[in-house]
């Protein structure tokens, strides 16, 4: 007799399951670097999540969220053995972040074999838009060759014939230059890598630029090294005597601390502050009123991941076994972003604009990047074709 | 050839800053007969103090001063209470406890000034650069590193060999017992000593600040140059340590600059750009491994000084 019995409540639990699993809250495993010369950029991410959790009453698809922040030190091996510990112990949802493509390649292996959903809101690893695309990934950011080509769009049109390229040697150091040269017409008269991230002097390099006498020079130093970058160049007086050009190096995270220093500097990028949409305005002002500072690009794709997350949650009604569901609603890309015309391409990056932005002092003393131009409309990477998703 | 000067007061710049700090690890390893770690702890105190005086008093030079007594009381404090029961221990001891004492400054850094790190911003007019001589430019404040870094080493050598302190930190580091037993405060020389490696130490990261972040852990990258440093020159010599370091600094600066453009005529280009700046910073660690199998005590060994 008590054999069916037990056999009967084994049945009800397991009716019972996707009821229950309607009522537990979803897990979000957050990986980015909260230390180091870097921890600003995830600061900033953090806040831009936070804030959009707020704007959606704290809940996604009507579950209470718990996120989980994890710091990858900007190692790929810290931060596999973090993305691991979130999959394997925390048993996330869903897993959100990465700023730095080594650190995210070296993650994705884990999360496509655990099936985790996944929203990479900076890393644009080319490998990522092309050949090691899935299904369960998705990005709110860009493919790193998109800024660099837009650049050299630019440069072009501006007459520049001869440039000098300066980039870290990593994964996204590489993707910058190739970018660059994809669109660039002119001659390339010097390039140069340097480690990844503990060189932060450029005297070296800087004697090189000035050697070599280009048009003009472009760089890729995202955070505390791009401000040290841009420093080093203005000591070696070659500031007002070769233009610099970059990408992902004076953003709205370092230009407090560069002030003058990068005023007029010009680079393109798929999301500015001053963007005229409403989702955009809102973002803004509430980010500035909460933390009394401009949010980056790096929060920007990461506060339109909330809104991803909740339509995707919304759509299979809470239930986040339903992994089918939700990707299909997320490559609609239904949900209101900071960005105008956001769609996803077969290799889930986005299909987006990229503008001409410049730094510029404002009336009240205090700094930021305006939009002057549109660069590229609908750009797509160039690797979609070598995803095998259609 | 104008191209290949200005690489060298790169080079030159780099190693005045190693300088500094490998002044300060060889006195206290050569007289007090200690393995420090926690030196980087006391080049990355110097750059923050400097920066927060710098902010407060809105000046780089009384926050530089301010910084620098604030080191040199911090490495006595730490002295006093840290190092001194590590005396007469064996260097595995020393290896340990100073290292503790690093993990330790790095999460009291984090928790005074946050994890982000700062920034220490140079007076206008050092930002800039000037004719050297007729063709070749170079940063004012880089000039400026090089030549109080000058002032300070010829200071140290003259305090060391012509001074009655000196003389007494000398006789320290060759007998111990004997110049106690001459009436000597041999534990307040030893605290000085610290004192003053540790002041040189915050000096080098507060010199740097302006170049480079100010940043948890920026000390340790350049502490492993600086041991290399007192390996090549010889631990305990001064003028070693002088010699060590404009040469690890002219080397390590020229392999950047001149062996990934060397390669790249034998490999191709991506190849090249990959292998070039790892296969440049090993350079100098070929250099000390050379040193070691060769000439074991040093280029300047200890008993010379």
């Amino acid at each position: 007799m008590i054999r069916p019995m037990l056999l009967g409540s084994a049945v009800l639990a397991l009716v019972a399951m996707p009821a229950m699993s309607q009522q537990k809250t979803v897990k979000i495993g957050f990986v980015s670097s909260f230390s180091g010369p870097v921890a600003v950029i995830g600061n900033d991410m953090r806040n831009s999540f936070e804030l959009g959790l707020d704007h959606v009453g704290r809940k996604l698809g009507g579950l209470p969220v718990e996120v989980i922040y994890e710091d990858d030190e900007i190692k790929p091996d810290v931060g596999l053995q973090k993305t691991q510990k979130l999959i394997q112990s925390d048993h996330v949802d869903f897993l959100v972040g990465y700023i730095w493509s080594n650190v995210m390649l070296a993650s994705l292996p884990a999360m496509v074999d655990s099936k985790t959903m996944t929203v990479i809101t900076n890393a644009g690893a080319s490998q990522l838009a092309g050949d090691q695309c899935s299904p369960y990934v998705f990005s709110t950011s860009f493919q790193n060759d998109q800024v660099p080509a837009a650049v050299g769009t630019y440069m072009n049109t501006k007459g520049i014939k001869s440039v000098f390229l300066m980039a870290p040697n990593y994964t996204a150091g590489k993707d910058m230059t190739t970018g660059f040269k994809s669109t660039f017409k002119g001659q390339i008269v010097g390039e140069e890598y340097t480690r990844w991230p503990d060189q932060l002097d450029f005297s070296a390099e800087l004697s090189k630029i000035r050697a070599a006498k280009p048009d003009a020079v472009y760089v890729f130093y995202p955070g505390g090294p791009g401000v040290q970058f841009m420093t080093q160049y203005a000591q070696a007086g070659l500031k007002g005597q070769i233009p610099l050009y970059s990408g992902f190096t004076v953003d709205d995270l370092s230009l407090p601390r560069l002030k003058d220093l990068a005023v007029g500097s010009q680079s393109a990028m798929m999301w500015v502050s001053d963007l005229p949409n409403d989702t955009n305005k809102k973002f803004v002002s509430d980010y500035k009123a909460k933390y009394k500072t401009l949010p980056s690009f790096y929060g920007a794709d990461t506060y339109d991941a909330v809104a991803l997350l909740n339509d995707a949650v919304t759509a299979v009604n809470g239930d986040l076994t339903n992994k089918e569901g939700m990707r299909k609603e997320m490559e609609k890309a239904n949900f209101k972003s900071v960005r105008d015309g956001f769609k996803f391409n077969n290799n889930h990056v986005p299909i987006q604009n990229f503008y001409l932005e410049e730094a510029r002092k404002d009336d009240d003393g205090s700094y930021s990047l305006h939009t002057l131009s549109t660069i590229v409309k609908d750009d797509q990477d160039a690797y979609h074709t070598q995803c095998p998703m259609k | 050839m104008l191209y290949f000067i200005e690489q060298c007061l790169n080079g030159v710049q780099l190693g005045m800053l190693l300088f500094l700090l490998a002044a300060g690890l060889t006195l206290i390893f050569g007289i007090m007969d200690l393995v420090n770690l926690a030196h980087g702890s006391l080049y990355m105190l110097g750059a923050y103090f400097a920066a927060t005086f710098a902010e407060a008093t809105d000046s780089f030079v009384i926050g530089a001063i301010l910084a620098l007594a604030a080191t040199f009381v911090s490495g006595v404090v730490l002295e006093i209470i840290a190092i001194r029961p590590l005396y007469g221990r064996n260097h595995l001891d020393h290896v340990l406890g100073t290292f503790g004492i690093l993990i330790f400054f790095n999460d009291l850094v984090r928790l005074i000034w946050g994890p982000a790190g700062m920034t220490l911003s140079l007076p206008s007019e050092m930002l800039n650069a000037v004719q050297v001589i007729p063709g070749i430019y170079y940063p004012v404040y880089r000039l400026v590193i090089i030549a109080v870094s000058l002032a300070v080493g010829a200071l140290l050598y003259f305090t060391v060999m012509r001074t009655r302190l000196g003389m007494l930190i000398r006789a320290g580091a060759s007998n111990r017992e004997m110049v106690g037993a001459l009436g000597i405060n041999i534990k307040l020389l030893y605290t000085l000593v610290f004192g003053l490696g540790a002041a040189l130490a915050g000096f080098a990261g507060l010199m740097q600040a302006p170049i480079l972040m100010v940043q948890i852990g920026m000390g340790e990258n350049i502490l492993i140059l600086a041991f290399v440093v007192i390996i090549i020159g010889g631990v305990g010599s001064i003028r070693g340590a002088f010699v060590a370091s404009i040469l690890v600094g002219l080397i390590d600066t020229i392999g950047r600059a001149f062996v990934p453009d060397m390669l790249r005529s034998v490999l191709n280009a991506s190849g090249a750009s990959t292998l070039g700046p790892a296969l440049a910073s090993m350079l100098i660690y070929v250099l000390m491994a050379g040193i070691l199998v060769f000439r074991p005590e040093g280029l300047f060994p200890a008993a010379t000084r």
